[in-house]
């Protein structure tokens, strides 16, 4: 069962606050906090299961404050490592070196399918983006990664 | 380290609010005359009030109920607040407030509706009720719709005693029940 959102804001709301703190700092983390507590809220019913809500609610925060980063220095050409990396997992350790060519948000979606698990609907909530075109950049990535490591 | 302002954490509850997008807003309200109350609100009303809350277990059954978005937010359950604390210092005698009884069975939420038109300061009989939703023999599964009555006070299942004038059972306890009965001067 997904828990109430009460519970799930309160196990991760410090967590979050301090990577947008690490990645904007003041203000800026602020609303990017309520933004991307917002934006979970937005898609939390359509959550078909508990099993990967700190991926998923970090992976919102990286997005929007890469985003966020975006807005004020449009011409930098920024590195993907702005997304959030849980370095302890496994199947992330594991894809992480082959995902390192890919377009941020091929890559956020092919790491959250294939290392994760999660499903498109999932994907589609925490990159801001509708289900099929998660299910998009995520093959999109894989094409990409096939060619690359043809 | 991170510090976590209490002003951040309620402007996002209070966005949360105001974008719609919750099935329940909850709030606790402490020390009324009856002990800390949860009192949770849908868009379409009141949808529960309980004694000596334990969160946890409650937000559970709300989003079972309701759906998952069930958050903390004062601003939604105010009005319902500020009707209850009327209620408590004896200046409100009648609930305005639509109550949500979604998901109750068909015959739990005939008798809540029959047990709603039971006045300020009167009571009346699990056997009465029965007859009065059809069916003079029922008093005990009325018994059984007021025990697991979701909207409490609002819903005054505490004016409803046995035959013999006793006050039976209450599920907030008989302590609770008095109380209640002996604020609104009904005859004990």
């Amino acid at each position: 069962m997904i828990p109430p959102f009460e519970t799930f804001y309160e196990t991760h709301r410090t967590e979050v606050l301090r990577y947008l703190n690490s990645r904007l700092g003041g203000q800026r983390a602020e609303d990017a906090f309520q933004e991307t507590f917002l934006r979970a809220l937005r898609a939390y019913d359509r959550l078909e299961h508990a099993d990967h809500l700190r991926a998923w609610i970090l992976t919102i925060a990286s997005r929007i404050a890469i985003d966020d980063v975006r807005r004020r220095r449009p011409t930098d050409e920024l590195a993907d490592e702005a997304i959030w990396h849980e370095d302890a997992r496994p199947a992330f350790e594991e894809l992480a070196p082959f995902t390192d060519g890919l377009p941020p948000k091929e890559r956020a979606a092919v790491v959250l399918r294939y290392g994760y698990g999660l499903g498109y609907d999932e994907i589609g909530g925490a990159l801001e983006t509708s289900e099929a075109a998660a299910r998009q950049a995520a093959s999109a990535g894989v094409r990409r990664l096939r060619k690359e490591h043809a | 380290m991170t510090t976590f302002s209490p002003e951040l954490d309620e402007r996002f509850r209070a966005a949360a609010a105001a974008s719609g997008l919750l099935d329940v807003a909850f709030d606790i309200l402490p020390d009324t005359p009856v002990g800390d109350l949860l009192v949770g609100v849908t868009d379409q009303g009141v949808c529960r009030i309980h004694f000596d809350p334990d969160p946890e277990r409650e937000l559970e059954s709300l989003a079972r109920q309701f759906g998952p978005r069930v958050l903390r937010s004062a601003k939604p359950v105010e009005r319902v607040k500020l009707q209850l604390d009327d209620y408590f210092a004896g200046t409100l005698q009648s609930f305005e407030i639509d109550w949500d009884l979604r998901g109750l069975p068909a015959y739990n939420q005939r008798v809540l509706a029959e047990l709603a038109r039971v006045e300020y300061g009167s009571t009346t009989t699990y056997g009465a009720l029965a007859k009065l939703t059809g069916n003079p023999r029922a008093a005990r599964a009325v018994g059984t719709v007021m025990n697991r009555n979701p909207i409490p006070i609002v819903l005054p299942c505490h004016r409803v005693v046995g035959a013999n004038g006793k006050l039976t059972g209450y599920a907030g306890g008989l302590d609770r029940k008095e109380k209640l009965l002996r604020l609104e001067g009904a005859m004990l």
